[in-house]
């Protein structure tokens, strides 16, 4: 009998050229079904997100607005104050954009580098305004530093030096409590130090609620996985029924529980348990509680189901070869529930730190995540830039911790069921 | 082999061309405009909104928001302008307007008043400051507290708000640095004309923060307005920031035994502004001409916000006169909306940071 590879040397160039085409057919048509999820995923997604993060490193908005001032901001060797020309030069381009009502956006992203620079944009902008070309070119650098006594700082025009960078990583510094000084170089950030510290505080909370929806999660999976299948699937429908609720909802339940007047204080003031009502809203304790409710059934799902997979024959053939029942447990059944559980821990671990409504609500001061920074500087703060900088460490910061995992426990150890 | 695809994918085009006709459709008879909610939402509703339709045939959709500028720069950067007109607070306003997300707003589209005073004299000053908006409300942020709960003795200052001996109990602040640094300085003693000035200073910062920390571990904080009047209710707090209307509102639907106290109040005005670049310019400016017309306002002291026209005053309904801030301008400050468009994202993080501590 020949051989698998004899017969394939038998096969003619023709033959396998018409194999080729066939296995390419069976690929492309593969290919066409998932091709309206690859789009959808591209268009809702990937372009949109890598949209946002390409703002944290590409702004071209200062330089765009006053690129003749930059020019020769760039000869300037960042002592005492740049020259008379540039000075002439920067008063021009701020009638320009004045005219054009544009001051105003220079004023935000210059208030951007230095704060307080907003009004003083604009209020030199119409001081200048007020100015023909003539006199721009005699008096505009003396006009501007009439205006306000922040153009005769050094720091301004370094500050706006480094905004007219169109590549820039400063974002990337600010979101990690650095700042780049002109003398000292790279430094700590003096007035203000947080996202550190969030990032932190961010990881501390994902890890505990993990480990507590693990604690509450797993017992919980291993009684239903011990029942009949059909009560089983009843109380798994009391896991899915939360899940089902929406996000709001749930949380706002905890609110109703956690107050200083509510359901729980209530039963433990009016039971004599305690005297004074204790404080759990606003609080990371409140945070921990209620995502831990929230993502429990992420937790229960992957392990329930790897765990109705495993044949229990191995288990009474570890007790019939003598191991005690705690024996079999540990050595037997637990290692084959770990990619259940793994994958249940990654679930709960990713999604708990990018969460953000429910931190928002009841987390009050010490509960809050680096979402919420994020949320800051998108809704209110309007910098996009900075957001989309934390929000790129936030991903880089998930990938390595996924790169680790997958170096301790190995990736393709994940089960879902 | 290439046709027939393309002769699938005809009546998909043609039905997005048919979506696309009805759109401009609509476009001539609807207007988008969005506020607020709540008591504000249904008072403009009822004063604003209702009447407009009727008078001009125009379908409005009213929608809700919560303030902030990022919905309407997301819109304004994608080109996909879904909302035309917006309720703007001051505070806002002014970084809107200079970040150019704002259409410019003629005066001269503004009726005079049903007195027949001209536009320019029957307008608050402070309503016409913006050429991106004309103001439509003056409301201020004051405390109040519920006589249910709050002891023998009484508040009557800004000072007592942060007098944790005099008044035990927690506060409760909405969790932003706007109005509570303005708070912090006014408890210290700074004079209310010099808040603004001593704010801008490092120093005076490290005072409002210092003040605050005085009374830290009493201060519960919250995101929306409308938590403010529950947490009042349910003794979550014992002195409750908020909107002065929203507590009248509790006052007077829900008899709510709450107590305003105006002292250190910081009043800010509400404008109507339009999206850069919305395709229905021209009808937004006459829904703004007639929305900040004498009559529309006049229902506003229904939730007890002041009319920024005078000529309002006399159409409406006199009890809620004592209620405005306009009542009470002498005990307190306007909000520094130029200030806030300086020091607003720099105090935003110092006050994340501050909160961490």
């Amino acid at each position: 009998m020949p051989s698998r590879s004899a017969l394939l040397h038998t096969l003619t160039a023709g033959e396998a050229r018409q194999a080729a085409a066939v296995r390419r057919r069976k690929r492309l048509l593969a290919f066409v079904f998932v091709l309206p999820l690859l789009l959808f995923i591209l268009v809702s997604f990937v372009v949109p997100i890598g949209n946002m993060l390409w703002r944290s490193l590409y702004h071209p908005a200062v330089a765009e607005m006053i690129p003749a001032t930059l020019e020769l901001l760039r000869e300037w060797d960042g002592q005492g104050l740049p020259s008379e020309a540039t000075l002439t030069r920067f008063a021009t381009e701020l009638s320009v954009l004045n005219r054009e009502r544009q001051s105003g956006r220079l004023a935000e992203e210059l208030n951007r580098a230095y704060a307080g620079m907003s009004s003083v944009v604009k209020a030199t902008a119409r001081r200048i305004g007020r100015l023909d070309d003539a006199q721009l070119d005699s008096e505009g650098a003396a006009t501007l530093l009439e205006a306000h006594p922040n153009w005769r700082r050094t720091e301004v025009w370094r500050a706006i030096e480094r905004a007219g960078r169109v590549y820039t990583y400063d974002y990337y510094l600010t979101a990690l409590d650095l700042e780049l000084h002109h003398d000292e170089g790279l430094r700590v950030r003096e007035d203000t130090q947080i996202y550190l510290q969030l990032y932190g505080k961010t990881l501390k909370l994902a890890l505990v609620i993990t480990l507590l929806c693990a604690l509450l999660g797993y017992p919980l999976s291993y009684y239903l996985a011990s029942l009949p299948e059909q009560r089983a699937n009843l109380l798994l429908v009391l896991v899915l029924l939360p899940f089902w609720t929406s996000l709001l909802v749930r949380t706002t339940a905890w609110i109703a529980l956690l107050q200083t007047n509510g359901v729980i204080n209530t039963l433990l003031t009016s039971t004599g348990l305690l005297g004074e009502p204790l404080e759990m809203l606003y609080t990371s304790f409140a945070t921990v509680v209620a995502m831990t409710h929230i993502l429990l059934p992420f937790m229960v799902l992957p392990i329930y189901s790897v765990m109705r997979g495993i044949d229990p024959s191995y288990r009474r053939a570890a007790l019939s070869l003598g191991a005690r029942p705690l024996g079999a447990f540990v050595r037997i059944y637990f290692p084959m529930t770990l990619p259940g559980l793994s994958a249940g821990a990654l679930l709960v671990f990713i999604i708990s730190v990018g969460y953000y409504i429910t931190p928002a609500l009841v987390g009050g001061t010490d509960g809050q995540m680096i979402s919420n920074l994020i949320a800051f500087h998108m809704q209110r703060s309007n910098n996009w830039e900075l957001a989309a900088a934390l929000g790129s460490l936030l991903l880089a910061l998930i990938l390595l911790l996924y790169w680790v995992y997958d170096r301790l426990v190995g990736a393709s150890n994940i089960r879902l069921g | 082999m290439a046709r027939p695809p393309f002769h699938r994918l005809n009546p998909l085009i043609l039905s997005a061309a048919l979506a696309g006709g009805c759109g401009v459709a609509l476009a001539q008879e609807s207007l988008t405009v969005v506020s607020w909610g709540g008591a504000y939402g249904e008072a403009q509703k009822k004063h604003v909104i209702e009447p407009y339709q009727k008078d001009t045939g125009v379908r409005v959709l009213f929608e809700d928001y919560t303030g902030g500028v990022a919905e309407i720069k997301a819109q304004v950067e994608s080109g996909n302008i879904q909302w035309d007109v917006v309720d703007f607070e001051v505070i806002d306003l002014e970084r809107a307007c200079s970040e150019g997300l704002l259409e410019e707003i003629p005066r001269d589209i503004l009726p005079p008043g049903v007195d027949g005073t001209p536009a320019e004299e029957d307008f608050i000053p402070e309503a016409l400051a913006s050429e991106c908006a004309i103001g439509n409300i003056v409301w201020s942020v004051v405390f109040a507290y519920n006589e249910r709960t709050i002891g023998d003795t009484r508040p009557a200052s800004i000072q007592d708000f942060f007098d944790t001996k005099k008044i035990p109990g927690k506060r409760a602040m909405r969790k932003r640095p706007q109005v509570n640094m303005e708070w912090a300085l006014l408890a210290d003693g700074v004079p209310p004309a010099q808040v603004y000035d001593v704010l801008a200073t490092p120093e005076g910062q490290q005072r409002a923060f210092d003040k605050l920390d005085s009374i830290r571990k009493d201060l519960v904080w919250f995101d929306s307005w409308s938590q403010a009047p529950q947490l009042l209710n349910d003794g979550g707090a014992v002195l409750v920031q908020s909107a002065n209307g929203r507590f009248y509102d509790s006052i007077r639907q829900e008899n709510k035994p709450f107590v305003i106290v105006w002292d250190g109040h910081v009043y800010d005005l509400d404008a109507w502004a339009i999206v850069k670049g919305s395709p229905k310019k021209e009808l937004a400016l006459k829904f703004i001409a007639y929305a900040t017309g004498s009559k529309p306002l006049a229902g506003m002291p229904d939730i007890a916000y002041g009319p920024t026209r005078k000529s309002s005053m006399p159409l409406a309904d006199q009890s809620a006169a004592p209620h405005l801030p306009t009542a009470h301008l002498e005990k307190g400050i306007q909000a520094g909306s130029e200030f806030w468009a300086d020091y607003g994202e720099s105090l935003g993080e110092k006050f994340n940071e501050w909160l961490l501590r």
